[in-house]
């Protein structure tokens, strides 16, 4: 048994290790990267999870990044996976950023780097394309969803093309108010008709 | 002490900075400018490194500034401060979480915010793609090459899905698209 919990840590760190290697340009894209490795090619939480953990990374402080690394680590060898995943995840940007900050006085100005970074974006906006789509997969297909997901949709690209001041979490609080006070009118209704 | 300094300024970015990095680097630059840690072109020179860098924004600022400030154990420290608040945050969520999701108000507020984290989602998709095609932000300056990465990735994931039946690990993409921005934009 034991000897079991230290495989999953070290097969923990070394898959958060890689998520953090190849997350660039924020959380969004990482999700499809977490779907891939944690929920297709390991099975450790099923999409559903990954969906409610993005809602929380969403809701509270902090990088989704580390969010994830500390649910999945911790649903798989608890406290100390959360730890060592959470670890794993932080521990490529740590080298990689590290050396930077030693001997590179600006790394942006070398063309390969600059080069290379300009494809890597290309990538990293379509992969929250699929991110998107995956999750659209596993909402219900009524009218309610796909309504609140348009007007977030028209909502965030009002806030960017105006550069408005609007965090985003606001929306959130909306959308969780919505699906609240749709709950307490289907359950208001079926006490009436009793 | 510089230490002292760094640990609060970063456990305040870590535990106040919602809605991701983007959400947090005003943030990070209010502390980082009150402290006089940096200059202001700094700052933006180093926004643009923990951009272009692997790895959550947040998390590799407070290493560049740690490790400018108070070396190793500067980035050491500021990195692990940055982290805390939101590991505390899920920990406690995940001991909670089975009895918190079970209930059915709770469920039904889920299911408003899902199709509305997934429209946030697809929004940033869409404001990223922009920003690669119009770099400077105006439309009279498209960038044609980042059209052309932009096809061949998508081309390439779809016959990769095709042929082997299965998609294409986000990673394999990633790696497909920097030799292509080598390639294209050229060395």
């Amino acid at each position: 048994m034991k000897k079991t919990k230290a495989r999953t840590c070290w097969d923990l760190l070394c898959t958060f290790f890689k998520i953090g290697l190849f997350t660039f340009g924020g959380g969004y894209s990482m999700i499809s990267l977490i779907d891939d490795e944690c929920v297709v090619k390991k099975k450790w939480i099923t999409s559903d999870e990954l969906m409610n953990v993005t809602i929380i990374a969403e809701s509270t402080p902090g990088p989704i990044a580390i969010n994830c690394a500390t649910y999945v680590g911790y649903r798989q060898a608890g406290i100390l996976g959360s730890v060592i995943s959470t670890i794993g995840v932080v521990l490529p940007s740590f080298i990689i950023i590290y050396i930077i900050s030693l001997f590179f006085d600006n790394i942006l100005e070398n063309k390969i780097v600059a080069s290379a970074f300009k494809g890597i974006k290309i990538a990293v906006s379509l992969l929250v394309f699929t991110a998107a789509l995956r999750m659209l997969k596993i909402i219900p297909r009524n009218k309610l969803p796909l309504i609140i997901m348009a007007v977030t949709f028209v909502a965030m690209i009002a806030i960017s093309v105006f550069s408005i001041n609007f965090s985003s979490i606001y929306l959130i609080l909306i959308a969780g108010l919505v699906g609240y006070i749709t709950f307490a009118i289907s359950r208001f209704r079926k006490e009436d008709k009793k | 002490m510089i230490f002292i300094e760094l640990l609060l300024a970063f456990l305040q970015v870590g535990l106040f900075s919602f809605g991701g990095a983007y959400g947090a680097i005003p943030l990070i630059q209010d502390t980082v400018l009150s402290h006089g840690w940096l200059s202001e072109d700094m700052i933006k020179y180093f926004i643009a490194v923990a951009e272009s860098t692997p790895g959550s924004i947040m998390v590799n600022l407070a290493t560049y500034i740690g490790s400018n400030q108070g070396g190793i154990f500067g980035a050491v420290l500021a990195t692990i401060s940055v982290v805390i608040p939101s590991f505390l945050i899920i920990l406690l969520f995940v001991k909670f979480s089975d009895k918190i999701f079970n209930k059915p108000f709770i469920q039904a507020i889920l299911d408003g915010i899902k199709p509305c984290i997934i429209g946030i989602i697809f929004a940033s998709g869409i404001t990223m793609l922009y920003g690669n095609l119009f770099p400077s932000d105006s439309i009279s300056e498209f960038d044609l090459y980042a059209l052309i990465i932009t096809v061949i990735l998508i081309a390439v994931s779809v016959v990769w899905q095709k042929i082997k039946k299965k998609s294409m690990s986000p990673i394999a993409l990633i790696i497909v698209s920097a030799v292509l921005g080598i390639v294209i934009y050229g060395i």
